[in-house]
């Protein structure tokens, strides 16, 4: 089974230790995920890549407990849909990212806690390929 | 120019099988017509909101063809509040003296949706399962009761306050009181948000009539003077739905800009208001809106809602008709359900559900995705 990622070219793939693909602008220095072609913040248009950093603190979070609607939501849906987390994990410097969480559970989940990035299963395509997607997950 | 509004109409919020998004707007419009005491033919312009509905002003169908300028409106869950904003700029600016803003909607059951990439958001946004505005309001509350020690039974006070006021409501689509652990104890959507903690989208229509504040005693004995009306959108670091990333820089949300622009518009200040609208998609808005908007520090809430303030019989009763927690949300409609209780309120005609002591001044607020509110300030 080939292991092919959600989109292209929102994390390097594959990689040992993968890294979120976002940009930077030149003129104000903002970092942006995943990567755009103009700034929100002062309206330049050059934008270069900028690779995120690995880990940071979980901001804000919440559990998504129903399927959401599909589409745009192409995951598992109905018996097969398992609650997951999701959260914005602040990268130092850089950005607050909104991203999935390995973890669901409330009493494990907090804000502040120490977040690293991985990738993991998300479906499988009609091809048999496993799709995988960014998360993070508690770290240490 | 100021602008008062002389007459409000509304077609019950819920769920209409065969009735149609225009119909129930011609029936918004007619009573709000009969309500100010003029004809559909002596209207000089409207604006209509709608989410569903391409050309909600094809309600004319229904009311006359009087070849009036009538332009329809999209912006969100500030929709209304958009349609009547632009309805008082238009007799402001002294283009007309006499128009409507109307709202209608007709939505399926269950969690709005849309193509990520008509929100300037990545497909993949979607196909992951970020793309759900619920998931956003679970995480902002989350994080606001961290930050400021609000519980969750204090989340299912105000959601009961809501289903409380929707049973004095004639017009509301839940109209069965909920205890707080009936609602604790609904299945978790988005933690710590459960299923009764939110509003559905449904159905139903609102409609103003607004004239020249110097014309309203032609009218009515009764005008409602609209003192402010304002729309605004997020700034970079506001924490808003429907975002990727946010910077580390963080900035106020639209309603805090929204509510402070109208209070100057109007001069008038939050401790004037005796009686308030806040947008509560969840019960978690509600509580985090009214420090938004100026009527309480952060973190009060949990003191303040253990206390009654925001009953009918309290110290600033908010959301009497039962808010979008016991009428659900037709887009198109909600900010001027808002605004038609605010009206009756200030009228002293709110039957069951009067506020007591005379109420002077009203306030509305509306917010939704991606990052816009909308408020209005009204008094007698």
């Amino acid at each position: 089974m080939t292991s092919v990622p959600a989109a292209e070219g929102i994390f390097t793939w594959p990689s040992d230790l993968p890294q979120l693909i976002g940009s930077r602008c030149t003129a104000c220095g903002i970092v942006t995920f995943p990567v755009q072609e103009s700034c929100p913040r002062c309206a330049s248009t050059e934008m270069e890549e900028h690779l995120l950093s690995r880990r940071g603190r979980l901001w804000a979070w919440t559990t998504q407990e129903f399927p959401p609607p599909s589409p745009p939501y192409n995951g598992a849906d109905g018996d097969a849909f398992t609650p997951y987390g999701v959260g914005y994990v602040e990268l130092p410097g850089e950005m607050k990212v909104e991203t999935r969480l390995t973890e669901a559970n409330p009493d494990v989940l907090s804000v502040g806690m120490e977040m690293e990035l991985v990738v993991v299963p998300f479906r499988t395509d009609d091809d048999g390929n496993e799709v995988v997607t960014f998360a993070f997950r508690p770290a240490g | 120019m100021d602008v008062a509004i002389i007459g409000v109409g509304l077609h019950p919020f819920g769920r209409f099988p065969g009735v149609t998004g225009i119909d129930m707007g011609a029936v918004a419009i007619r009573r709000a017509l009969a309500d100010a005491d003029v004809e559909w033919r002596d209207i000089q312009f409207a604006f209509a909101g709608s989410y569903e509905i391409d050309n909600p002003d094809a309600v004319v169908a229904l009311l006359g063809l009087t070849g009036i300028p009538f332009t329809d409106v999209y912006n969100g869950c500030a929709t209304a509040a958009s349609a009547l904003t632009l309805a008082a700029a238009t007799i402001r600016l002294g283009d007309h003296d006499l128009g409507i803003a109307v709202g209608m909607d007709k939505h399926l059951p269950g969690a709005f949706s849309a193509d990520p990439r008509l929100y300037a958001c990545p497909p993949w946004y979607g196909e992951l399962g970020h793309f759900v505005t619920t998931k956003f309001f679970g995480m902002k509350i989350n994080k606001y009761m961290h930050d400021y020690g609000i519980s969750r039974p204090t989340l299912a006070k105000v959601a009961a306050k809501g289903y409380r006021n929707g049973a004095l409501n004639p017009n509301a689509f839940r109209r069965k009181p909920l205890s707080e652990d009936d609602i604790l104890a609904s299945p978790t959507l988005n933690y710590p948000l459960t299923q009764y903690m939110f509003c559905s989208p449904d159905e139903g229509a609102a409609a103003v009539v607004l004239c020249r504040a110097e014309d309203a005693l032609r009218y009515t004995d009764t005008p409602i003077y609209l003192r402010a009306t304002t729309v605004r959108t997020r700034r970079l670091g506001a924490f808003e739905v429907h975002s990727p990333w946010l910077p580390i820089e963080e900035a106020p949300g639209s309603t805090v800009d929204a509510s402070r622009a109208a209070y100057e518009m109007a001069g008038i200040g939050p401790e004037d208001v005796d009686v308030v609208q806040l947008q509560d998609t969840d019960a978690g808005a509600e509580v985090i809106h009214l420090a938004e908007n100026g009527f309480c520090p952060d973190g009060a809430q949990e003191a303040l809602v253990s206390d009654g303030a925001f009953e009918i019989d309290g110290r600033l009763p908010v959301n009497t008709d039962g808010g979008l927690i016991a009428n659900g949300e037709p887009i198109g409609a909600s900010g001027l359900r808002q605004v038609h209780e605010i009206v009756l309120q200030l009228r002293g005609e709110a039957g069951e559900r009067q506020v007591p002591g005379n109420p002077k001044v009203g306030y509305t607020q509306l917010y939704g995705a991606p990052g816009t509110s909308g408020v209005s300030i009204l008094s007698r």
